[in-house]
């Protein structure tokens, strides 16, 4: 049984047809990159799957189980929806780290505020604490980025910053990761260290949906590409595949274009 | 003559200090809710709160002492407020609270505002909810923002507390203009009410260097 399932996703901002019945299979320990030129809806597409919008139709499912139907009303409460958020990761292209905390910080408040909801929170709070720390401090060992756990993200490299985002990520267990445009926002020069991680993440089995501009990478890592266009998947399959050998004139065109740069 | 003006200026100065320290506890969280008020996604309260917001700022806020220290009075067929000097205190106090909560809840918009969306959405993805997204990611942050802005309000809060004379409440100008009418067996001094502004000019110096000095705490991060 795949781990998700997309299927019939529709998505309209006003007039604008964003996303149109989109649908696509995840397996365990797979890694999909979704590809395609600006404006093609990737990204909206990973933003219904962590319930930051609301898709108009379709459903979503997580290992069988729906997590959202477009045919049913909207009714779940606050807690429902945070649960279901919870099966998705997401590292934003602009990182997104809290300011206001240290690089281990970042990657325990949530883990932190979710075990104090739960009982047993208040006889064993230094224990709690410690176990969650000590699996942030992993976290941030396995991005290289032990000895900046005390930094504040403004102290850090924008990929270092990207790093601790994904450790943060990570610290929830999400069942998919997403990664929107992990790399758009950094110089060049960076962006190797993120993708290393990211790639080192694919070998250990990581459920992963990656949109991304970068071809190469999409090819070497991603065991399956999705190519979007104008909100509809255009093309899908294993990544050499598609990249290699495109079926779809639009994909050509559009791999074309990157070849070129 | 001195020391007698002194105490007289330092009771008043009391009386300044207390409409103050009152008007900022109560107008700081008001002014919060005001900001939610006018940030509501449900239309009835955004239109109320920002109604509020609009006719507060839009009048002079010695009016506004004015009418609601005699208006309850005329409409009610006797006045709310307690007698003498408490009474006095209370209606400033009030008056003081919502005119500076108006303010405060602007400033407020714009530094929760300011705050970028992907903070909220980060929250979010992490499974927190709204509560601990605002007080465990915005709140700290809207601060930062908005402690210059505030800074200026509150420094012109110690002298706009200098209003409440117009119902008599016995702040420090009204105890410095007494020795010019008529008061403690003196008539006729001027310097008195002059000498008042040292003790505006010391405190808000005071007031500054807190301000100044948690705006560097605040300067730890970006």
């Amino acid at each position: 049984m795949s781990i998700l399932q997309v299927e019939h996703i529709c998505k309209s901002f006003g007039e604008t047809k964003v996303l149109q019945d989109i649908s696509f299979e995840l397996q365990e320990g797979e890694t999909l990159a979704i590809i395609g030129s600006s404006g093609s809806g990737k990204t909206t597409m990973l933003r219904c799957l962590n319930f930051l919008e609301r898709a108009d139709s379709g459903s979503i499912s997580v290992r069988g189980k729906t997590v959202f139907d477009g045919a049913a009303a909207a009714a779940e409460s606050e807690n429902e929806l945070r649960e279901k958020r919870l099966h998705f990761g997401l590292v934003f292209q602009s990182f997104n780290l809290f300011p206001q905390y240290t690089a281990l910080r970042n990657v325990t408040l949530a883990r932190e505020l979710q075990e104090k909801e739960k009982p047993g929170w208040k006889e064993n709070r230094k224990a709690i604490q410690k176990q969650i720390e000590e699996e942030g401090m992993e976290l941030l060992r396995r991005m290289g980025l032990a000895d900046r756990a005390g930094h504040y993200p403004h102290q850090l490299s924008g990929g270092q910053q990207q790093r601790v985002a994904i450790a943060r990520a990570l610290a929830m267990h999400p069942d998919i990761l997403c990664f929107d445009e992990p790399t758009s926002a950094l110089d060049p020069e960076l962006t190797g260290e993120v993708l290393k991680v990211i790639r080192a993440l694919a070998e250990q089995k990581t459920t992963m949906i990656i949109v991304t501009h970068e071809m190469a990478f999409a090819r070497d890592v991603a065991d399956r590409v999705v190519f979007m266009d104008g909100g509809v998947v255009v093309e899908s399959g294993p990544a050499r595949e598609v990249i290699d050998n495109p079926k779809e004139e639009r994909t050509r065109q559009f791999l074309a274009r990157y070849s070129e740069q | 003559m001195f020391m007698t003006v002194l105490g007289a200026l330092n009771e008043g100065f009391v009386q300044t200090l207390k409409l103050f320290a009152v008007t900022l506890i109560g107008a700081i969280p008001l002014g919060l809710v005001i900001a939610f008020g006018s940030m509501s996604r449900f239309t009835p309260l955004r239109w109320l709160s920002r109604t509020v917001v609009w006719i507060i700022r839009g009048t002079p806020l010695i009016l506004q002492l004015y009418i609601l220290f005699f208006v309850p009075g005329m409409v009610l067929g006797r006045s709310p407020w307690p007698g003498g000097e408490t009474g006095r205190f209370i209606a400033a106090a009030v008056a003081f609270i919502i005119n500076y909560a108006c303010y405060f809840s602007e400033i407020y918009r714009g530094g929760i505002q300011g705050v970028p969306k992907g903070q909220q959405e980060a929250g979010q993805v992490l499974g927190m909810t709204r509560r601990q997204i605002f007080f465990k990611i915005t709140l700290l942050q809207m601060i930062k923002r908005i402690v210059p802005p505030m800074s200026n309000e509150v420094i012109t809060l110690v002298k706009d507390t200098s209003m409440a004379r117009v119902i008599s409440m016995q702040e420090i100008i009204w105890a410095g203009y007494s020795f010019m009418k008529g008061s403690h067996g003196y008539s006729g001094l001027l310097w008195p009410l002059f000498f008042t502004g040292v003790y505006y000019l010391v405190f808000n110096g005071v007031v500054t260097v807190l301000l100044e000095r948690l705006e560097k705490k605040l300067a730890y991060f970006a």
